[in-house]
């Protein structure tokens, strides 16, 4: 499957909210998907800025990766979906 | 540790507006002073943050069109429904402050370290601002890289750096195509930039080019993909997706 939705961006919009949570450089990350295993940048991955909070998908299979979500100033991070996340 | 700024993290700054320039209709250059701007690589971007009286907040991604070493600036395409563009490109002025973070990304970046590499650049609309950063650093540096941009846009008058682009170095080739409309006279490609353009104006495969493509997510998603059937590896491929913006 993949996914084909206009309001989808990339790993690129999210690199400041990366930042942020890792404190260090991650759209170069290599984010390896628990689902179907493929690995890639984080930069190339599929995100959704409007759902509730921020959603990653990866982009072989769609399958949720990592979600964020704010409130009072904390980020709620999930990242269950990832077998594997290195920092390059 | 609340309130407190780690060392090396990302923090909101303030940042003074130099000057906006108009590009086009719909799209302004803003310069901007940051007092302890890190310095940033050809292809990154910064956050924005908008703040109303009410506390609300809106932010977004733009890309830096200045090169590293130069003043930091952005340039903003307003989308007229957006919540933060129409502040940026028509109300903001010279004197204004606006909170800023960055630089951000390490992916989507040129460093032009590989001047042996030939670069394809496939700009869809203000996906071009990126590519400015990329084709001032190797003016900057002196590389030999050699380049090509492809840009889509909807008219001449759509195309942002338009006059820059007409005194681009040697090396560095600009192929347009116009989408909607083409002044008379037009000698260059129209209509979308399809896979019989892209096999035209890419280098071919055997040279191993570096790829970047930014855009609207339909662009590039087209661009992609035709540049994967045509034979180019998914891992030189690196793509840049924004949201909001008309089909290029």
């Amino acid at each position: 499957m993949t996914v084909r939705d206009e309001s989808a961006l990339d790993g690129n919009a999210i690199g400041g909210l990366l930042l942020e949570v890792f404190g260090t450089e991650m759209t170069a990350a290599v984010a390896v998907c628990g689902s179907c295993g493929a690995a890639g940048p984080m930069a190339e991955t599929v995100v959704y800025l409007r759902a509730p909070g921020t959603v990653v998908r990866c982009r072989a299979c769609a399958a949720v990766l990592m979600v964020v979500v704010r409130r009072h100033q904390q980020n709620c991070v999930d990242l269950l979906g990832l077998a594997a996340l290195e920092p390059v | 540790m609340a309130g407190t700024a780690v060392r090396g993290r990302l923090t909101w700054q303030v940042a003074t507006v130099d000057e906006v320039r108009e590009e086009t209709a719909s799209v302004r250059t803003i310069a901007l002073s940051v007092p302890d701007w890190a310095g940033h690589k050809a292809g990154q971007h910064l956050d924005v943050r908008l703040t109303a009286e009410d506390g609300y907040t809106a932010e977004r991604s733009y890309s830096i069109a200045s090169a590293p070493g130069e003043p930091l600036a952005i340039t903003v395409e307003r989308l007229d429904d957006g919540e933060v563009s129409p502040y940026l490109t028509e109300e903001l002025r010279a004197g204004d402050e606006i909170e800023i973070r960055g630089p951000i990304g390490g992916y989507f970046v040129w460093t032009g370290d590989n001047a042996a590499t030939p670069l394809l650049l496939v700009a869809g609309g203000s996906g071009v601002v990126p590519f400015r950063s990329m084709l001032r650093h190797r003016h900057n540096l002196g590389s030999e890289a050699p380049i090509r941009l492809l840009y889509s846009a909807r008219s001449l008058p759509d195309v942002i750096y338009r006059r820059e682009l007409e005194r681009a170095d040697a090396g560095v080739a600009i192929i347009y195509t116009l989408t909607r409309q083409q002044p008379p006279g037009w000698t260059g490609h129209a209509g979308r930039l399809d896979r019989r353009l892209l096999t035209e104006a890419a280098w071919p495969a055997e040279q191993d080019p570096l790829i970047f493509v930014c855009g609207p997510t339909p662009f590039v998603e087209a661009v992609a993909s035709g540049l994967t059937e045509l034979g180019y590896p998914a891992r030189r491929i690196k793509t840049e997706r924004f949201g909001g913006a008309e089909a290029p």
